[in-house]
């Protein structure tokens, strides 16, 4: 009998290899759904690491997206780096800011917090503008690479598990337990001997980490890259209804929520193609009215009432 | 139940007499910004021109595809202004609906997203407001793909002749201010100039840029005017050209070349601003003398009750007579054979005779155009006759 602790991971594993073979099957369409699914399970579960248990709603996700697929342009296009190199340096700049924005930031509580990352995708896209405009100049930010869907498929599904591996390993570390106090109380949690700032700035980094090496990984995807389009505060607010649909509870919470929002998102792109932005709207309000504890919270219900 | 039975009979009996006499209709798709920041440029300079092509082909009993006439049938998709939607929509019409042809998107970045699906289904991807520098490297990777509105370079090099000619004559001197929005297609256009310019025997007496969605202007116009310029020039977005012409009058900013980049060729721009912008530069214009594009304003007013504007619009069009006539030339829907067709041959267009070289580019467009009496006409183009000669601009009355 195996530990039953590693059981999960067997599970996972499992999946994981399954989804391997996900582009050698799947058409283009299909193809080009997996790839969104996968690109925003891996940011959306990164969310929830830190966010879940900490309960600051970060909306930074489209700040350090933007500056993975910003610098990944910038590097390839006027610098002739290699797609790797940049894709490479790119998540340890994220890291570097988001532990100067943690550090300025998160000593601060709640709604501040908030406010704060919803400006910041701004704030960044600004500022590199400002630099690419007054000390670098361009030529059009083109990442053109031999990369194709299937090898960023491959790539993000890297990442997830990567994710997905340290979000299982800190939910068993003192790291992760120190979290758990510090989202059920922050004073308790400070009085226990907790270092509660570097605990909050650590996950910060992680999840801006995640999101700037998603970014960097999605550009060649894109092919040309505008600072209005990588730095999109939408993306912020996705993810983090995606993950809040899913739960933030579980690791695999934001999972299921991914899944069936993009499947949803696209039948309605294709059934309301001239309202799609209103019905999503009128979809959203639903969820939040149907389904308040996100698809985990209705899945352990299902199951407490069949126990009873 | 018999009854129902014998009903449905007599329905499908029905449908397949109808589809004997009437050719499958040919399915063209295209992913629109119904949403979103780029919704606005969709709306004026493609969507209009695709309804009115669509009609009036229909209106004539379809396309000749060999011995067949066959109906356009649109499919679209909002994409919501996100290249990663865009993506999955140009999927979606290439796989899920199996459209024969598909029209090219609204904007250089989304032109460059969707590029790599166009190609791995072969269709030929006509674009209009994709203008950029990379069209050889682009053009190779991708050999489906098609210019038509110019290249960077070319835009900047229009806009240094017209200064030149104005110089030439008098009108103004070496000193140039020079402004531009903080985002891709600003800070490029500004990249080129800092280089075309000087080399041309101007001085750059006032360099600044502003952040996409900057409200207030008069620190810019304020600065330039400092500068005492004989030029001015600015590589704006639509919101910022407006509020740098409004900023100009209030200033009484007296430059004699006075240049604005996109919307300035909107009949939006005259309709704000009156005979105050006579005389005003910006990217863009068409030759309004030509037969073909009176032609084609003329048909593009009445369908719409209103005007095209005076840039892409009339390329567009041009740009779905090309797939038109292509479609007709090769007589089949084979996107390969369209394809060849499409680089072998010259076609007769709202903007005159184009053809593409072995880049792919068609080098016959227009880039700075001159408002004079209510028009935005020509002044500098690549490959064809300009409507007029620059004039120097004489103050804002």
């Amino acid at each position: 009998m195996m530990p039953a602790s590693l059981r999960p991971l067997l599970v996972a594993g499992g999946l994981l290899g399954l989804a391997g073979f996900v582009p050698l099957v799947a058409d283009g369409y299909w193809l080009s759904i997996a790839v969104t699914i996968l690109m925003y399970v891996a940011l959306s579960t990164s969310w929830a690491l830190f966010s879940g248990p900490t309960h600051y709603i970060a909306l930074s996700t489209g700040a350090f997206f933007g500056i993975g697929g910003y610098l990944v342009g910038l590097g390839m296009s006027d610098y002739d780096q290699s797609f790797w190199a940049m894709a490479a340096i790119a998540p340890f700049v994220a890291t570097g800011l988001a532990a100067l924005i943690g550090w300025a930031t998160l000593r601060l509580s709640g709604v501040y917090f908030v406010i704060f990352t919803l400006g910041l995708a701004e704030m960044i896209r600004n500022l590199i503008s400002w630099i690419q405009n007054n000390f670098l100049g361009s030529r059009g930010l083109y990442v053109l690479t031999d990369l194709d869907e299937r090898h960023i498929y491959w790539m993000l599904l890297a990442i997830t598990a990567g994710v997905f591996l340290f979000g299982w390993r800190l939910g068993r570390s003192r790291l992760g337990f120190a979290l758990r106090i510090l989202g059920n109380d922050e004073e308790v949690a400070r009085h226990v001997g907790i270092n509660t700032a570097r605990t909050k700035i650590l996950m910060f980094m992680t999840t801006g980490f995640v999101a700037a090496l998603v970014g960097a990984v999605v550009a060649p995807r894109y092919y040309y890259i505008e600072p209005n389009v990588v730095f999109s505060p939408e993306l912020s607010f996705i993810v983090v209804i995606m993950a809040l649909l899913g739960g933030t509870r579980r690791l695999y919470g934001p999972l299921l929520g991914v899944i069936p929002f993009t499947l949803l998102w696209e039948v309605i792109s294709v059934s309301f193609p001239n309202a799609t932005t209103m019905v999503l709207g009128l979809t959203f309000l639903l969820i939040v009215y149907g389904i308040p504890n996100g698809i985990t919270g209705l899945l352990s219900g299902f199951a407490a009432r069949r126990s009873a | 139940m018999r009854k129902l039975f014998l009903g449905a009979t007599a329905l499908t009996a029905a449908l397949l007499a109808t589809t004997a006499f009437a050719a499958d209709p040919i399915k063209i798709g295209r992913v629109v910004h119904m949403t979103g920041p780029a919704a606005g440029g969709d709306a004026v300079s493609h969507t209009p021109n695709v309804k009115l092509w669509v009609k009036q082909v229909n209106d004539r009993g379809g396309l000749k595809v060999g011995d067949e006439m066959r109906l356009i049938e649109m499919v679209e998709y909002d994409d919501k202004s996100n290249p990663a939607e865009m993506i999955k929509a140009v999927q979606r019409l290439a796989t899920q609906d199996d459209v024969d042809f598909l029209l090219s998107p609204w904007g250089t970045g989304f032109n460059a997203a969707a590029a790599p699906i166009f190609a791995k289904y072969g269709y030929p991807q006509i674009s209009v407001t994709n203008i950029t520098d990379e069209i050889p490297e682009l053009s190779e990777r991708f050999p489906g793909m098609f210019f038509t509105l110019g290249s960077t370079t070319g835009f900047v090099e229009g806009l240094r002749d017209t200064l030149n000619k104005l110089r030439d004559s008098g009108a103004i001197g070496n000193k140039v201010a020079m402004v531009n929005v903080a985002d891709s297609f600003g800070i490029e256009l500004a990249a080129v100039a800092r280089e075309l310019l000087p080399a041309a025997g101007y001085e750059i007496v006032f360099d600044k840029s502003y952040p996409l969605g900057t409200a207030d202007l008069s620190p810019v116009v304020k600065g330039a005017k400092a500068a005492e310029p004989d030029a001015f020039i600015a590589f704006s977005y639509p919101p910022d050209t407006f509020a740098l012409t409004e900023q100009a009058i209030i200033e009484d900013l007296n430059v004699g070349a006075f240049y604005t980049a996109v919307a300035t060729a909107f009949p939006a721009y005259a309709g704000k601003f009156g005979s105050k912008i006579e005389g005003n530069l910006g990217a863009g214009g068409v030759n309004l003398d030509q037969e073909a594009m009176k032609a084609y304003r003329a048909a593009f007013t009445k369908h719409n009750d209103g005007p095209p504007e005076y840039w892409a619009a009339a390329t567009y069009y041009a740009g779905l007579q090309v797939l038109e006539q292509a479609i007709e030339g090769a007589g089949t829907t084979d996107r390969q054979a369209v394809t060849d067709f499409i680089k072998a041959n010259e076609f007769d267009t709202a903007i005159g005779a184009i053809s593409f070289d072995e880049h792919n580019e068609s080098r016959h467009y227009w880039t700075v155009g001159q408002w004079k009496d209510g028009a935005f006409n020509a002044v500098a183009g690549v490959g064809v006759p300009v409507g007029m000669e620059p004039v120097a601009k004489d103050g804002w009355n």
